[in-house]
């Protein structure tokens, strides 16, 4: 019985959010806490030649000056410090030793009474160093990049490139019209609300408990026990919330590993917060050069395509996702070939964010797509219409479904598609160029094996645990809805505990995996729980319920109910105190097993206008219609908050966003958000968001997909098409600021 | 950020005394952005001297019929106030363009003048400054310097003073009053900031233990034909890739007197009488207009990423001016381009 899923059920813990009581990783206090505060390298690559702390140190109220010459011991072979979903390569061991990577990188760590002090103390440690040449140039790299292998079956690793299809050269040579071009995304920050910050709780007998800011919680307590060479069992991590992180909390972040050096070192507990200019020195989008060609046939169906990807990754560790082979699940194509090669930057390693990959590879291949309909004078929509893929080409099979030809449908209508001039500049409003653009979108529906307890009690409660992380989704809200469904309990009675590396296993919350994951999660173990009520139910003497089987009944308004009969039914109640238990514990993994015969992806069709000032450029975002193919909605109001945070992030990604490096220095220079650009109210105007019906009873028991990521694919391509519409300039790297207008 | 003294300035003699015992010390007002600046290191004072408690927050008339601003006047203050919003509509118009509500409830009016060149290398103390240590070098003539400057740059220094209130104050004729050990004096508004010569370290031509204590408007506002119109890479909270205030006064379709005065070009608001004379006596037409540009923009030169600024400058100043003539002044509240 479904009384909460799907509806648009407000956050549970807003009110916790909104008054103030939720914690955050820095707002944990304990006896005696200890402040920290880091010194960055300003050098890009080289050594450390001396450090001077003595003026650091004389400060009063300075506890301590770590460095790599007096930190406490770390383990020493590379494979301490690989997380659970840490690139191939060396990670990055935080005040190690005397190598600098790259610029702003930790150097020191003053710890002190009082944060005040701590980030004067740090002000004048002096560093002098033996400076190596730099690279951060990924324009200056392109030509010294190291090619990554394609595989014969994505499965064996899924970020490879996908193996090629047919003759894609000399199919293109007989194409009746090819597209070539080339497009450029620049390196962009994640920037969450929240700053990076662990709080490390000293205990007794060296225990520690870590409040941090993180996806993972499980992830960096093997991290840290492995790093400092602790017994697991004293380590607890805990996050309860986190403001934001979108992938750049999947791998622990250095300030825990400081934070716990200094915590080890004290014997004291102590809190490191990093600064906003401190969030650009970790993990990043890595920027992207695409090569795409495109050879299409008289009758407008493609003949081939090849996508060539250049892709941004440190000098110590190999950072990359599947760039190139998006085509070739939404593009009908015989013959293609993908290329993908990594460029070594002396930077921090590129990272996940928000739809890795698919944010940049499709909006290359959207605008591709795009050019050659304008080439064919062809509607961009009826374009990809002729193109549609039933089947996954890279595996060669369907889908468990795909509902994009609705969203094609329904974004289109929502939109006024129809209604749309088809020639560049030829739609005006005022002084302004009107230009309508569309994309497509796709990502995964990814899924995970998780393990989730509950425990029901006698008064008809239950608190649900996991150790997954709410990251700002509405993860908390999603799993009471579904445990209050398959419990058969009102909402209200439904505790939710995550965030904490003592409950049960979760890996990361990622992929947009852990809404699928953790729902199917607690639907296997309210089995159990439906379960062993039944069996305590069939003690009861006369019961009603004693020949069925669990399959038999459900879970519903406090009440075990025969399927067959609603008028025998039992209450939980008197089920549990006539088996004189108070409480019901159970609980299990549930994992999915991809059979291989259906690939599993959600969908989206974005519609975008644009409306820009002839003379002078500005571009202003005025509508996007996102119609979104995502299997089962939990929640309408989380849901929709999701994708409209996606379409956000993607007026950013098309006009704003960009990591600015001074490349003689290696160093990123507008590393705050006033100067790093992300969208503000007045760039943000209609949005409207479209679920399109599409069940699946494929892809999992729920028929979940999740909605993490999708939002913000192919958004930018739509609004950098629309551009194009409205002024007939077709700019290929992004940000679209107005002087590329100019060009 | 590093330790520092506190303390509060009983009146503006007061103010003055203590500065100039301690010339390591600063005046606090709004520290809007006094306070990123040590956060960052880069302004390290040994004390903050605490004005805003000084009797310095009236709007009043003057005896010639303009208005005299009082240094602590917040800047929302300043942009909502009826005088302001009647007489003085660029004024108003200006304020409103720059920063966010909340930013502009804390920024003093004397404090909007004295605000600091966004200049990243300025910002970042591991990269050469000659602003920030003078004779270091400037890191953004060779680097990133798209928001930087087109006219008056030196071989020192290629930083644009952010401030938008600042532009409508030199195209009204505004004045500056301070106060200082050498006693009161007043500051015609286009020589309060200073091009950076050789000298990128000085912003102003404040000499030491000077403060502001008031801004005095004259009393022609221009409120017929105005407009501020503000080109910048989002739509609000992002300093002017190139601003213009403009005002107009005509006579049937001709131009009998003009004000025009551009931000995000130099190192201090920028005007420019010839082009104002360009203007005068002319039509008001795109041809005038495109004329004064030119000629407002004879010396201008780009660096490698701010070229554009030049053409977008000559086209913003060609629709200011449009605006103004029409009575369309450009609205602080719809981002669509009037």
């Amino acid at each position: 019985m479904t009384t909460y899923i799907g509806t648009a059920t407000s956050r549970i813990d807003g009110h916790a959010k909104v008054t103030g009581t939720a914690k955050y990783a820095a707002e944990f206090n304990a006896p005696h806490l200890a402040h920290a505060s880091v010194v960055g390298s300003t050098i890009a690559r080289g050594r450390i030649a001396r450090i001077d702390t003595s003026r650091a140190r004389s400060v009063p109220g300075v506890l301590a000056v770590l460095t790599h010459q007096n930190r406490p011991p770390m383990a020493s072979d590379d494979s301490a410090y690989k997380d659970d979903v840490a690139p191939e390569g060396a990670p990055f061991r935080p005040l190690y030793n005397d190598r600098i990577l790259f610029s702003d990188q930790p150097v020191a760590l003053v710890v002190a009474e009082e944060p005040e002090i701590a980030r004067l103390a740090a002000s004048l440690v002096r560093v002098e160093y033996h400076v190596d040449l730099h690279v951060t140039d990924v324009h200056r790299q392109r030509h010294s990049t190291f090619a990554l292998e394609p595989v014969e079956r994505l499965d064996d690793n899924p970020f490879a490139p996908p193996p090629p299809r047919g003759q894609p050269e000399h199919s293109l040579a007989s194409a009746d019209m090819r597209h070539r071009a080339e497009y450029f995304v620049p390196i962009e920050h994640h920037n969450p609300m929240e700053l990076y910050a662990s709080t490390v709780v000293f205990e007794d007998e060296g225990r520690l408990t870590i409040y941090d800011k993180t996806q993972g919680v499980q992830n960096v307590q093997r991290y840290v026990a492995s790093v400092f060479e602790l017994d697991p069992s004293h380590v607890r991590v805990m996050s309860p919330f986190v403001g934001g992180a979108f992938g750049s909390g999947l791998r622990p972040q250095y300030q825990v590993v400081l934070a716990v050096l200094a915590s080890l070192s004290l014997k004291r507990s102590v809190r490191l917060v990093l600064t906003r200019q401190q969030m650009y020195g970790l993990g990043y989008r890595p920027a992207m050069l695409q090569e795409i060609e495109l050879g299409i046939n008289a009758h407008g169906a493609l003949a081939a395509i090849t996508h060539e990807a250049t892709t941004v990754t440190s000098q110590h560790e190999n950072y990359y996702r599947q760039e190139t082979g998006w085509s070739g699940l939404l593009y009908r194509s015989e013959h293609a070939r993908y290329a993908h090669k990594l460029a070594r930057l002396d930077l921090a390693t590129s990272c996940d964010m928000r739809a890795p990959s698919a944010a940049t590879a499709v909006y290359a291949l959207e605008c591709a797509m795009d050019e050659l309909a304008v080439a064919l004078k062809l509607d961009p929509l009826e374009l990809r219409l002729r193109c549609y893929s039933e089947r996954d080409q890279h595996n060669d099979r369907p889908y468990s479904s795909k509902g994009l030809r609705d969203c094609y449908r329904r974004g289109a209508e929502a939109f006024g598609w129809s209604e749309r001039s088809p020639e560049p500049r030829s739609m005006r409003d005022g002084t302004e160029l009107v230009g309508w653009g569309m994309a497509t979108g796709v990502w995964e529906a990814l899924q995970v094996p998780i393990a989730v307890r509950i425990a029901l009690t006698a008064n008809g409660h239950a608190e649900i645990a996991c150790a997954t992380s709410d990251i700002g989704t509405g993860t908390y809200t999603i799993m009471a809805q579904v445990a209050a469904d398959m419990l058969g309990l009102p909402l209200d009675n439904i505790t939710v505990r995550i965030g904490d590396s003592t409950l049960p296993q979760s890996p990361v919350e990622g992929g947009s995996w852990i809404a699928a994951s953790v729902s199917n999660g607690i639907a296997t173990t309210a089995q159990a729980i439906r379960a062993e009520l039944l069996h305590l139910a069939k003690a009861v003497p006369g019961s009603p319920l004693r020949d069925l089987a669990p399959d038999d009944v459900v879970l519903l308004d406090g009440r075990l109910v025969s399927k067959r009969d609603a008028a025998h039914a039992v209450s939980i109640a008197d089920v549990m105190r006539h088996g004189g238990v108070d409480r019901i514990e159970q609980e299990k993994t549930a994992s999915f097993h991809h059979t291989g015969a259906h690939s599993h992806n959600t969908h989206s069709a974005v519609f975008a206008e644009v409306k820009v000032d002839e003379q002078i450029g500005i571009i202003r975002v005025t509508r996007v219609v996102s119609a979104v193919a995502g299997g089962r909605i939990l929640n309408a109001k989380t849901a929709r908050s999701q994708i409209m945070g996606g379409v956000v992030w993607g007026i950013g990604m098309a006009l704003h966003e960009e990591t600015l490096i001074d490349h003689t220095f290696g160093r990123i220079m507008n590393a705050d958000i006033a100067e790093y650009h992300v969208p503000v109210n007045a760039d943000v105007h209609d949005i409207e968001v479209i679920f399109v019906d599409e069940p699946d009873g494929i892809v999992n028991p729920l028929g979940i997909k999740g909605l993490g990521e999708i939002g913000i694919v192919g958004v930018a391509a739509a609004i950098a098409n629309a551009v194009h519409h409205a002024t007939g300039k077709r700019v290929r790297d992004l940000p679209i600021t107005l002087d590329k207008l100019q060009r | 950020m590093i330790g520092f003294q506190y303390s509060r300035a009983q009146d503006v003699a007061d103010a003055v005394r203590q500065i100039a015992a301690e010339p390591s010390a600063k005046f606090i007002a709004g520290g809007t952005n006094l306070i990123d600046l040590m956060k960052q290191d880069v302004e390290r004072p040994s004390r903050l001297i605490d004005i805003s408690r000084l009797p310095l927050r009236s709007v009043e008339e003057t005896a010639s019929g303009g208005l005299r601003i009082g240094a602590l006047v917040p800047n929302a203050d300043l942009a909502y106030h009826p005088l302001i919003a009647q007489r003085y509509p660029m004024l108003a118009s200006s304020i409103l363009a720059g920063a966010s509500a909340q930013l502009r409830n804390m920024a003093s009016t004397g404090g909007n003048l004295l605000q600091r060149t966004r200049c990243y290398y300025f910002y970042d103390t591991a990269t050469p400054c000659n602003k920030r240590v003078p004779g270091s070098g400037c890191s953004a003539i060779a680097g990133l310097n798209r928001m930087h400057a087109i006219l008056g740059t030196s071989e020192s220094c290629i930083a644009t003073h952010p401030s938008d209130m600042c532009v409508a104050l030199v195209a009204l004729d505004a004045t500056v009053h301070v106060a200082g050990p050498a006693g009161a004096r007043v500051i015609a508004f286009a020589d309060f900031h200073r091009l950076p010569g050789d000298e990128p370290q000085r912003d102003t031509t404040l000499q030491d233990g000077e403060i502001v204590t008031a801004v005095e408007l004259p009393e022609r506002g221009f409120s017929a034909h105005y407009t501020y119109l503000k080109i910048r890479d989002r739509l609000s909270y992002a300093f002017a890739l190139v601003s213009v205030a403009a005002g107009l006064e005509l006579e049937g379709d001709r131009i009998k007197d003009a004000r025009l005065a551009l931000g995000g070009v130099a190192h201090k608001p920028w005007r420019d009488p010839t082009a104002e004379t360009a203007l005068r006596g002319q039509p008001a037409s795109q041809a005038t207009f495109a004329s004064a540009a030119t000629i407002l923009l004879r010396d201008a030169k780009g660096y490698e990423h701010n070229r554009f600024k030049i053409d977008l400058a000559r086209r913003a100043i060609v629709r200011a001016l449009t605006q103004a003539a029409a009575g369309t002044p450009q609205l602080q509240s719809s981002k669509k381009i009037a």
